[in-house]
């Protein structure tokens, strides 16, 4: 990465280099390598081209001085660079954004540190932080429960407890319980999850707070094993294999939506709008449900186990209506009835 | 990169900081090394210069020393430059690391590691992690008070409309309006980003349509594009984006009544924010669940993805449209 920096990004880099070191009065070559994301022979470099730096006139001089004699850096001179130059207004902004957006966060319970420090960064950033009040970023709360929950899952993971869900799952509309060991609550495109081990599924698993229906703090020391790796969130929350069933789906321009919500393999345009899309998952109830709800708007091409399941369901609801309207209601339904198509 | 030109541009920076008179270009020339001889080259590449230094939050102010003199000078004022004096308790130095984490990966990321390095480089210790490296420090390193906040900008339009918000700019690009086939060209005044609900959209001033509207960012297609002078768009006193884009978002609706049969046992979900949950007398199997809804659409749409499980009877309305949709599937 440092091969590719440009000559203004280096610039930034060795004007807060100056100023790291003077702050510190004395600091270690390694250290500073790595504060700086570079390598030692980078630093050093660095610090070669400050040392050369010289100004011709009036009288020739350079105008700063200093040494890594031993790898302790020491920065005797430099003039009016002690102090870094001021935020950016992007730079400002990106963290602005962020500490009012971690302001929204549920359970969080250091309110008083992000206020004073939101603060302190506006009063230093000065006009540079006047832009940031034009990028908001909302955190979903749901309810008071899913905030009472975040505060829950916050107090097992200091204390390092296990904790008991009931949990809502949407694809198949049913309520699990399970034991479950906190790792991490994350907010990931402005929702909360719990990352955590559960032991029912045995593997790292995401609730969402919304989903979740009762929480308790277990007496019994939480304990994700070696393997609990944590998702990584920048790739995106949910990665199917590739051993999840493909399902092919083709919408209207009212069904587009699909293709925003859900993470879809290939999204192809067709004409009047329209849309096909290919997604993976592991689990083909929610999918069914999904057609359900779309009627008209999305159709499922294949698999074509699906397409019929997605017929059948829709057979007996609608028979439903016929048999209640003449008032016998109930009598069809989960058989899945073999209903001939409705009006 | 060219060392050469980043030893010149720290030469000039330390130049017009130690200097409290306006110097001319040619006093420039005189004192930092590296400007060419020839008048034209330097004078153009005094001038790229300038502007990268400006780029960079930079800020070089233009003046003279006298009224009688001819040429601008150029200096940096210390006190415009520098980062004022900033002091952390440790508490809000562990907020401060967990801050800059936000948008590893997004569009602000850089932005946030850079702002991250100048607070470091004011002396505050902020977490052990690398800012600047390729992904922002150790995915594995203890995340501070078990929170791990993201934000995303998967939306290329994120790019160039923070610019234009930043700057003031207007912009124009084609759209395409939920559940329209044809995008649409659109010349926008923007006041502001906002995300929610984990996506990120645009509110301003429509210059088509000569009213407020909200765009979503995901239906943006193709590029966006300036149309107009940094500085053009005037941002009304006391806008709150957050609002217009909530506004927008959530229609302010009625809320209705809806009784629905449910099998028993099934239909969890419409279970959950029921306001009432009874046996049906008249249908063994079944329970009577009354809740409410505001959105008749959505709501019909909800109520259909149960199938057989439910059964809406009341009101006609959305057992209309919960059939409507049950026959869609089957057309």
């Amino acid at each position: 990465m440092t091969a590719l920096v440009t000559s203004t990004e280096r610039l930034q880099r060795l004007l807060a280099l100056v100023p790291y070191v003077m702050n510190r009065k004395v600091v270690g070559l390694a250290e500073t390598a790595q504060a700086f994301g570079i390598s030692e022979r980078e630093l050093v470099d660095d610090l070669n081209l400050l040392w050369c730096v010289e100004l011709r006139a009036p009288d020739p001089y350079c105008p700063i001085d200093l040494s890594y004699e031993g790898g302790e850096i020491v920065v005797s001179q430099a003039e009016s660079m002690g102090r870094p130059l001021r935020l950016a207004v992007d730079e400002a902004s990106a963290l602005l954004v962020a500490l009012r957006m971690l302001a929204e966060v549920p359970g969080l319970e250091d309110r008083s540190a992000l206020s004073r420090l939101i603060a302190k960064l506006e009063a230093a950033a000065g006009e540079a932080a006047s832009v940031s009040a034009q990028v908001a970023v909302q955190v979903d709360i749901p309810d008071h429960d899913a905030e009472a929950y975040a505060g829950q899952i916050r107090a097992a993971l200091s204390a390092r407890r296990r904790v008991h869900l009931r949990y809502y799952v949407p694809g198949r509309d049913e309520t699990t319980e399970r034991d479950v060991d906190p790792m991490r609550l994350l907010v990931v495109e402005g929702r909360p999850y719990l990352e955590g081990w559960c032991l029912r599924a045995e593997g790292v698993r995401l609730f969402r707070l919304d989903r979740v229906l009762g929480l308790d703090v277990l007496d019994v020391p939480s304990a994700p094993p070696a393997e609990a790796e944590p998702v990584d969130v920048d790739q995106g929350l949910f990665r199917p294999s590739p051993d999840d069933a493909l399902v092919e789906l083709e919408l209207s321009a009212a069904g587009r939506w699909v293709a925003e919500y859900y993470p879809c393999e290939s999204v192809t345009d067709l004409e009047d709008g329209r849309l096909r899309v290919t997604l993976r998952t592991p689990d083909t109830g929610w999918v069914r449900r999904l057609a359900l709800r779309l009627g008209e708007d999305g159709r499922v091409v294949s698999p074509s186990s699906l397409v019929s399941g997605v017929r059948e369901a829709a057979n007996a609801a609608l028979a439903n209506y016929v048999v209640l309207s003449q008032g016998k209601p109930g009598s069809a339904g989960r058989s899945r009835g073999n209903c001939d198509r409705q009006g | 990169m060219s060392k050469r030109k980043t030893e010149r541009l720290l030469g000039l920076v330390v130049c017009l900081l130690s200097t409290t008179r306006y110097l001319t270009a040619e006093q420039v020339r005189q004192a930092v090394p590296g400007y060419p001889e020839q008048d034209e080259l330097f004078k153009r590449m005094f001038e790229r210069d300038k502007e990268d230094l400006r780029d960079l939050g930079v800020p070089l102010e233009t003046g003279v020393n006298h009224p009688f003199d001819d040429d601008p000078g150029y200096r940096i004022r210390q006190q415009a430059y520098q980062l004022p004096e900033l002091r952390l308790e440790a508490d809000e130095a562990a907020v401060l690391g967990l801050a800059a984490r936000v948008w590893r990966r997004a569009e602000l990321a850089g932005a946030a590691a850079g702002a991250l390095l100048k607070l470091r480089a004011a002396g505050i210790d902020a977490g052990p992690e690398n800012p600047m490296g390729p992904d922002g420090g150790d995915e594995h390193s203890p995340v501070p008070q078990g929170i791990e906040p993201r934000l995303g900008t998967p939306e290329p339009a994120f790019g160039p409309l923070w610019e234009a918000v930043r700057d003031r700019r207007p912009v124009t690009f084609s759209y395409r309006a939920a559940g329209r086939s044809d995008p649409q060209r659109r010349e926008l005044e923007p006041w502001g980003v906002v995300n929610r609900h984990g996506r990120w959209y645009v509110a301003g001033w429509d210059r088509g349509r000569d009213a407020i509207r909200v765009f979503r960012l995901g239906r943006i297609a193709g590029a966006v594009k300036f149309c107009g002078p940094v500085g053009r768009v005037i941002v009304p006193e006391g806008t709150d984006v957050r609002e217009l884009v909530r506004d927008w978002d959530s229609a302010p609706a009625q809320e209705r009544t809806a009784l629905l049969r449910v099998r028993t046992g099934g239909g969890v979900g419409l279970r959950r924010h029921a306001v009432s949950v009874q046996p049906d007398e008249s249908a063994p199997g079944w329970d009577l669940v009354t809740t409410r809804f505001a959105d008749l659409g959505w709501f019909a749409d909800y109520a259909a993805s149960f199938g057989p499980d439910a059964v809406v009877l009341d009101p006609p309305d959305l057992r209309e449209a919960v059939i409507r949709r049950l026959k869609g599937v089957l057309a």
